[in-house]
């Protein structure tokens, strides 16, 4: 079997699939929550349907369970065409896929998983609280139950107030709170969220973090696809990059960034005009303010010189790369390996 | 069944709140009018008029209501994609169909049994008291909503896999044709070659009569209607609806989603 890293820079084990894109990193560890297997899409398109486009190639991954999951990707990159297979709102090319060790054709798995779509819509003549009770009635609970389940999901969300507005009159991060709500309102094992952050404002950021890693410490599953890095950074055990329909890693957040540490940046001011350091010929000025880039290794040295030059020191930090960067080393790195193997195999 | 029955009870609300029952206060506007007309300019046939023109009124509204309605149960909901949250709950997708093809017959029953009422009223404003004969508008009635059930069923089955307005296009057209379903059967036209005459004998069976459900001549003057005749044309309707939604369901079955 052909192995390969996909990054460049990765570190041991990290980061590596093979050519058909399967998992190396933790396989076996733990029970799997969700399992994809070989799962592709394909959607015919054209002058009666006769070419097909390949949405999602060979995904071959696995969730454990307990598992916080970040899936990466740029747009279009395949991130919700795959939540959609799994919810079984679109349907595979080729390929399998089980939640808790149920396949996705079968509705009963339906019981233990929660779901919020992409910039979710719901019926607008209904408020929050009719909402959640008509989407409660399909996981067969009393009406005391739904009731119950229905305020306390409110109340999590921050919606409590508004619960019996109708939700044409909500805004779009209210939506947002009711879709949250209504994946979680049935204790489910697993919890798929699709750009769950998408239309929040800082503060509904924040509370949607926070019901994850609640999620997490109540042992429960999830599964949430973003393009913001930060978020994943934040929340996850896990994350897969995809690009172009391909899986093209899985690993820890901090092995994503850390592969390729760009370096640091120092931010400083000047207490002294007379007294400058030499690494002001690289620095930046913007204002007052001093802004310089170096290599790690290089770090100490700078703020020794930096002391002796009596600066301020105003902020320094790892300079990360973007999520696009990530993708475009990550998509090189898979195109280097591919000539590669096929050159060996000539 | 619960699945089906959480389904049809939201369908009907959404009608109630999208406020399609207002179709009520034209219809019973257009009752008091004839009502106060018909009493002056028809004399001795004004329960005639009223009757015909009341179940007349039934039958175009509902088929308004079960066309534009019953193409959107479906399609409305994935355009808006509001189906998505709910089909990744333990539904299954027939259960969906069933649910809101009973959502839009309970608020077609409600709608027809209203304007039923109103019928009487103007019946009662030109005429009583009331004859024996005038339950047979009941009837009436209740085949129109029979009619109506099969053609939201086939609204249904268009919208599954085709765009709204084809979906409309083609309800209507087989509406249309379904009404000379009858005359397909028993045409004898000498220009026609046999096998012409035999693939229109065959069309014709595989349209909805939709003649079995008309009975308003005969009740508008009073006749009645066997109990066998609405017998047969509840069975018709019962086993043609679920032919179609089954095929809806095999077609919806496996639809992607946008």
């Amino acid at each position: 079997m052909l192995w390969g890293r996909v990054a460049a820079g990765a570190q041991g084990n990290a980061w590596r699939v093979d050519v058909g894109g399967r998992v190396l990193k933790n396989a076996g560890m733990s029970t799997p929550a969700i399992e994809i297997e070989k799962l592709s899409k394909e959607y015919p398109y054209g002058f009666l349907n006769l070419k097909t486009k390949k949405s999602l190639e060979d995904l071959t991954m696995r969730v454990d369970t307990g598992d916080v999951f970040g899936f990466l990707g740029p747009n279009g990159a395949g991130k919700s065409t795959t939540i959609k297979l799994l919810m079984r709102l679109i349907f595979p090319t080729s390929g399998t896929a089980r939640i808790l060790g149920k396949s996705i054709e079968d509705v009963s798995m339906h019981q233990q998983v929660g779901y919020l779509p992409e910039q979710p819509y719901f019926y607008d003549y209904l408020t929050a609280a009719e909402v959640l009770d008509y989407f409660a009635r399909f996981h067969g609970l009393t009406e005391n139950d739904r009731k119950a389940r229905m305020e306390k999901m409110l109340k999590k969300v921050g919606l409590e107030t508004a619960k019996k507005i109708q939700l044409r009159k909500y805004s779009k991060g209210m939506l947002q709170r009711v879709g949250l709500a209504q994946a979680i309102l049935h204790d489910p094992e697993v919890v798929v969220l699709d750009e769950p952050m998408s239309g929040l404002d800082p503060l509904g950021r924040r509370e949607v973090r926070d019901i994850i890693l609640e999620l997490k410490k109540d042992g429960r599953t999830v599964l949430f696809s973003t393009h913001v890095l930060s978020d994943a950074e934040m929340l996850c055990d896990r994350v897969g990059v995809i690009v172009g329909g391909k899986l093209r890693g899985v690993g820890a957040p901090g092995e994503l960034v850390g592969i390729q540490s760009h370096g640091m940046e120092i931010l400083f001011e000047l207490r002294t005009e007379g007294n400058k350091p030499p690494l002001l010929s690289r620095a930046t000025r913007t204002g007052e303010r001093y802004r310089v880039q170096l290599p790690e290794a290089e770090l100490y040295g700078a703020l020794d010189e930096l002391k002796a030059a009596e600066a301020r020191i105003l902020n320094v930090a790892q300079l990360k790369p973007t999520l696009e960067e990530v993708f475009m080393d990550l998509v090189e790195a898979d195109r280097a390996q591919a000539s590669a193997v096929d050159v060996s195999g000539k | 069944m619960m699945n089906v029955w959480a389904v049809a009870t939201n369908a009907f609300r959404e009608a109630v709140r999208d406020r399609v029952l207002y179709n009520l206060v034209f219809f019973a506007l257009l009752m008091m009018g004839a009502a106060i007309l018909v009493g002056q300019i028809s004399i001795g046939v004004e329960d005639t008029v009223i009757i015909s023109l009341g179940l007349s009124a039934i039958s175009i509204i509902g088929l308004f209501i079960a066309v534009f309605i019953g193409v959107g149960l479906v399609s409305k909901e994935m355009d808006k994609r509001t189906l998505y949250a709910l089909l990744a709950k333990p539904v299954e997708r027939w259960q969906f169909l069933l649910g809101k093809f009973c959502g839009l017959v309970m608020t077609l029953a409600v709608n027809t049994a209203a304007m039923a009422l109103g019928l009487y009223l103007a019946l009662w404003t030109v005429k009583h008291p009331l004859e024996k004969s005038d339950a047979y508008v009941l009837v009436a009635v209740y085949l129109i909503l029979l009619k109506l059930a099969l053609i939201v069923a086939l609204a249904m089955l268009f919208s599954c896999f085709t765009t709204s307005f084809l979906a409309i296009l083609f309800t209507a057209g087989i509406y249309v044709a379904g009404l000379f379903a009858e005359d397909l059967r028993t045409i004898q036209a000498v220009d026609l070659s046999p096998t012409t005459m035999k693939m229109l004998r065959g069309i014709s069976y595989l349209l909805p009569n939709f003649e079995n459900f008309s009975v308003m001549g005969a009740v508008a003057h009073g006749r009645g209607v066997p109990g066998g005749l609405v017998g047969q044309a509840t069975l018709y309707a019962l086993v043609y609806a679920t032919i179609v939604l089954a095929a809806a369901a095999m077609v919806f079955s496996r639809r992607n989603l946008k």
